[in-house]
């Protein structure tokens, strides 16, 4: 018996024409870790949960360890172990509370329980924060907890939903080395992504497109190194056809003279003792895209969230246009477009809702707000979706809409908090093609991502780590700098030299 | 500035009519109680069963149990033959009162001479069995005011109740109702909106806009406001035609306390809205408000009974105050000093309020 799981043409249907799979047949072999890659919606989290026995298919067979995951699924759950998208870890609960109730509910013996928690929580550095509610955990050491937890009881069968998606690339390492190290020899693991240089490091490598297989095989059989997979990988899905966005042709930006659109003096924030960012200073020309890179945690998120003027610094100032942002709100924020990075529209209005609400809210009014409103829907192909609710929108559909609210208002600022995260390669081109057009118009954009290709689109990269700015550079400087290949590298680097610096 | 609140309340109203669920929410619930209050929380008692044991068996005591059979209250007379069988109905519930007339009740009537009669109720609810006593012992000094009456001389009292002569409980549980409904609408829709923005992630994308807070939460005043008022009207409209409740005062008056009363309760739940980080504990907040608010509303027992202490806590309960003002209102035509008197303690809190929600709106975005 080699096979870990067996998919024989399955179909699920969702409300009654969306087909999430169609006719699927899969074979996933055993003591391997299977990567599944594939567009939004392209079925990765339905047959995922189809293996595990959360989901029915309406029509085929699987067998998922030699069981029927619906039928026997009392017998399959002790060998199994599943972290869906958000990982239902208690919140409220410490760390080491969330690990004894997920120990009680794998059903550990009392006699490993003490060994494997020590492993568990020395492996993910978690020791000191054992005492930690679980909700007050960064976002890279919440995943590693849930990871953790799932990993309980050596499951035969290890099944991770996008278990990377807003990790920042060193957690993400050790993820991966969490999942090697830890499971057992014979375990077979299933591990969704989005991150195709993650799938790149997988034994085997599934690319699904609108509920298919269309590749399955060894992620060496579609290219040499991560860039010629990944140009593979998005052949595969249809290919990526850069064509130029619409946005240079309609997009018009009021004259000014300012040279600095963003400028952060000794910006500081101090949570009790604890300095979440400390004297930061950068100013942010007109027309460049400017990274903050950091580790989960790092103070990337306050630093950025003080220059929109979400959090009030405790020291220095944050100026939008020359406008203070603590001083004259209003004023500044009507110069900022502002994308955040959990969708943040109304889901319960539809498209042309939403975008009839922020244009109003930006000062745009009549004949006017009718034609950007048209301009919007047309550059981002909007139309189709305009009378649908927009919780119901693909991910990649929900960035499109959110970058149209925050740019209909022509701002010369726009700031983006990992606009992209989860969503799939393609559309992040795509979304990459309109920002890369914005900045030529002379939009400075200020950007935090944990997506390292990313950063190479960037003119200038700022790394955060404890609160500081480690390196400032364009992103060829800043491997150069360490002397990298690429920017995950250099990323890595550059941490590890400033913690040795301490 | 104005056109940016007109669109923030156009926003408002949409999220709260666009989502089926929560239309079903605002609407249903308050029908609902209406109904089920109106039939339910009752004060009168209807439907007694009598047990009689009547030994006199003459025309005076056959004339004082028909008097018993035709009043509204009474249901059913079960005869009995002995105490036992008194003893025995009462017990097992089969009649929760019963009326022994003695063999020389007649004859002492008639010689002018005093007589007794024993009533029993059921002490096991008490309050039934004390209303119901107090039918009983209506109807028995009627009958015997008037068999003196017939004999000569007598002094006959009349009990009349004003503004609600036929003691009709169900009119002022209604008008009641209305206050306290129109109260919990508007204090879910208020205390979810500010929670229900910062669960979805919504919060700072407004927060980045050049909306202020003062525009904000003008917004999140007027929409839920407008949608109260327009189901305090209806759940009024249902009132009067389908219940045949009177309604005899201002209607303009009743309109601009509504609105003064709302303002008020807006205030508390952007209050508890703007302290909430998830919907939930908005829920929750809501309740803690809402239940000593009504208690102290003079709802269920006068505020007049209440300790010395609760009788100044209820100054600052805007229920208080529109409850005089509804009642007022609908059953006594209340005169616009007297609701002037009501209604500006009414602005006052409302004042405090909002104002007390704005501050911490503002706070929380330092």
């Amino acid at each position: 018996m080699t096979s870990a799981v067996e998919i024989k043409n399955i179909t699920k249907i969702f409300n009654e024409d969306i087909k999430a799979l169609d006719n699927l047949c899969l074979n996933i072999k055993r003591g391997l870790i299977t990567g599944i890659v594939g567009a939004d919606s392209a079925g990765k989290t339905t047959l995922l949960r189809s293996i595990t026995g959360f989901i029915v298919p309406d029509k085929g067979k699987i067998t998922t360890l030699n069981l029927d995951p619906v039928e026997q699924r009392d017998e399959l759950n002790s060998h199994l172990g599943y972290m869906p998208q958000k990982f239902g870890l208690y919140e409220d609960l410490s760390v080491i509370e969330n690990l004894e109730l997920y120990a009680k509910l794998k059903e550990l013996p009392l006699s490993e329980k003490e060994n494997t928690f020590e492993k568990l929580l020395k492996f993910t550095n978690l020791e000191p924060f054992k005492k930690r509610r679980a909700g007050k955990l960064s976002g890279g050491m919440k995943q590693k907890l849930g990871l953790a937890c799932a990993l309980l009881g050596s499951p035969e069968l290890l099944v991770l939903d996008e278990p990377s998606v807003g990790v920042d690339p060193i957690s993400r390492k050790e993820l991966m080395k969490m999942v090697k190290e830890l499971s057992l020899k014979n375990t077979t693991t299933i591990w969704s992504t989005s991150y195709l240089d993650e799938a790149m490091s997988f034994d085997m490598c599934v690319v699904m497109d609108k509920g298919k297989i269309i590749f399955c095989g060894k992620p060496k059989e579609l290219g040499k190194d991560s860039k010629d997979f990944q140009k593979s990988v998005i052949e595969l899905m249809g290919g990526y056809r850069e064509t130029k966005s619409l946005l240079t042709k309609d997009f018009e930006l009021k004259e000014n003279s300012i040279k600095y659109p963003i400028e952060a003096v000794n910006l500081e924030k101090k949570y009790g003792d604890f300095f979440a960012v400390k004297n930061n200073t950068f100013c942010i020309k007109k027309g460049e895209i400017f990274g903050l890179l950091g580790p989960n945690g790092a103070g990337k998120s306050t630093s950025f969230k003080m220059m929109c003027g979400l959090i009030k610094p405790t020291s220095g100032s944050a100026k939008i246009m020359g406008v203070n942002i603590v001083k004259n709100p209003t004023k500044a924020r009507s110069y900022i477009g502002y994308m955040a990075q959990k969708f943040s529209l109304y889901g319960s209005l539809d498209t042309a809702q939403n975008l009839d609400f922020f244009a109003s809210v930006y000062g745009l009014t009549g004949e006017k707000k009718e034609e950007e409103i048209k301009k919007m829907v047309e550059i981002f192909e909007l139309e189709p979706y305009l009378k649908r609710d927009t919780k119901e929108l693909s991910l990649g559909f929900k960035q499109r809409l959110a970058l149209a609210c925050a740019i209909m208002h022509k701002p010369p600022v726009l700031f983006l908090d990992e606009p992209t995260s989860g969503v799939d390669p393609i559309a992040r081109m795509d979304f990459w093609s309109h920002i890369k057009s914005l900045s030529k118009k002379g939009v400075s954009v200020m950007v935090t991502t944990h997506f390292m290709d990313e950063a190479e689109y960037c003119d200038r990269i700022s790394l955060f780590f404890k609160g500081e700015t480690i390196a400032t550079g364009t992103p060829f400087e800043l491997k150069e700098k360490v002397s990298a290949d690429n920017m995950e590298e250099a990323f890595s680097r550059l941490i590890e030299k400033s913690q040795k610096n301490e | 500035m104005f056109k940016r609140i007109l669109s923030l309340v156009k926003k408002e109203f949409l999220i709260i009519w666009r989502d089926p669920k929560s239309r079903m929410l605002i609407v249903l619930p308050p029908l609902m109680q209406l109904f089920i209050f109106a039939h339910a929380m009752t004060m009168e008692i209807k439907n007694i069963d009598l047990s009689v044991l009547d030994r006199s068996n003459t025309y005076e005591s056959r004339e004082l149990i028909s008097r018993f059979e035709n009043s509204k209250w009474f249901r059913k007379i079960i005869y009995v033959q002995n105490e036992k069988q008194l003893r025995k109905n009462i017990e097992t519930q089969k009649t929760s009162m019963a009326l022994e007339i003695n063999s020389d009740f007649a004859k002492n009537l008639k010689r002018g001479k005093s007589t007794d009669l024993q009533v029993i109720t059921d002490g096991r609810q008490t309050n039934t069995a004390a209303i119901a006593g107090s039918y009983a012992s209506e109807i028995i000094a009627q009958y015997s005011d008037e068999f003196k009456k017939d004999k000569g001389s007598n002094i006959q009292t009349d009990t009349r109740s004003w503004y609600n002569p036929n003691l009709e409980y169900l009119f002022y549980t209604l008008a009641s109702l209305l206050v306290l409904l129109a109260m919990v609408v508007t204090l879910l829709l208020t205390s979810l909106s500010i929670a229900r923005e910062r669960e979805m992630g919504t919060y700072e994308q407004l927060i980045v806009s050049p909306c202020t807070p003062f525009e904000i939460l003008a917004g999140k005043t007027i929409a839920p406001m407008a949608v109260a008022i327009g189901l305090s009207g209806f759940m009024l409209v249902v009132t009067v035609t389908f219940f045949k409740m009177p309604f005899r005062g201002s209607l303009f008056l009743y309109f601009i306390s509504t609105i003064a009363a709302l303002l008020s309760i807006t205030g508390v739940g952007l209050f508890i809205s703007a302290l909430s980080k998830t919907q939930q504990q908005a829920i929750l907040g809501a309740f803690t408000f809402q239940t000593p608010a009504s208690l102290l509303s003079g709802f269920i027992s006068p505020i007049d009974d209440m300790p010395v202490f609760f009788q100044y806590l209820t100054y600052l309960d805007p229920l208080r105050f529109y409850m005089v003002i509804g009642k007022g209102i609908i059953f006594k035509d209340m005169g616009v000093y007297d609701v002037l008197a009501n209604i500006i303690p009414l602005i006052l809190i409302a004042i405090c309020t909002l104002t007390g929600a704005l501050w911490l709106f503002r706070k929380q975005l330092d």
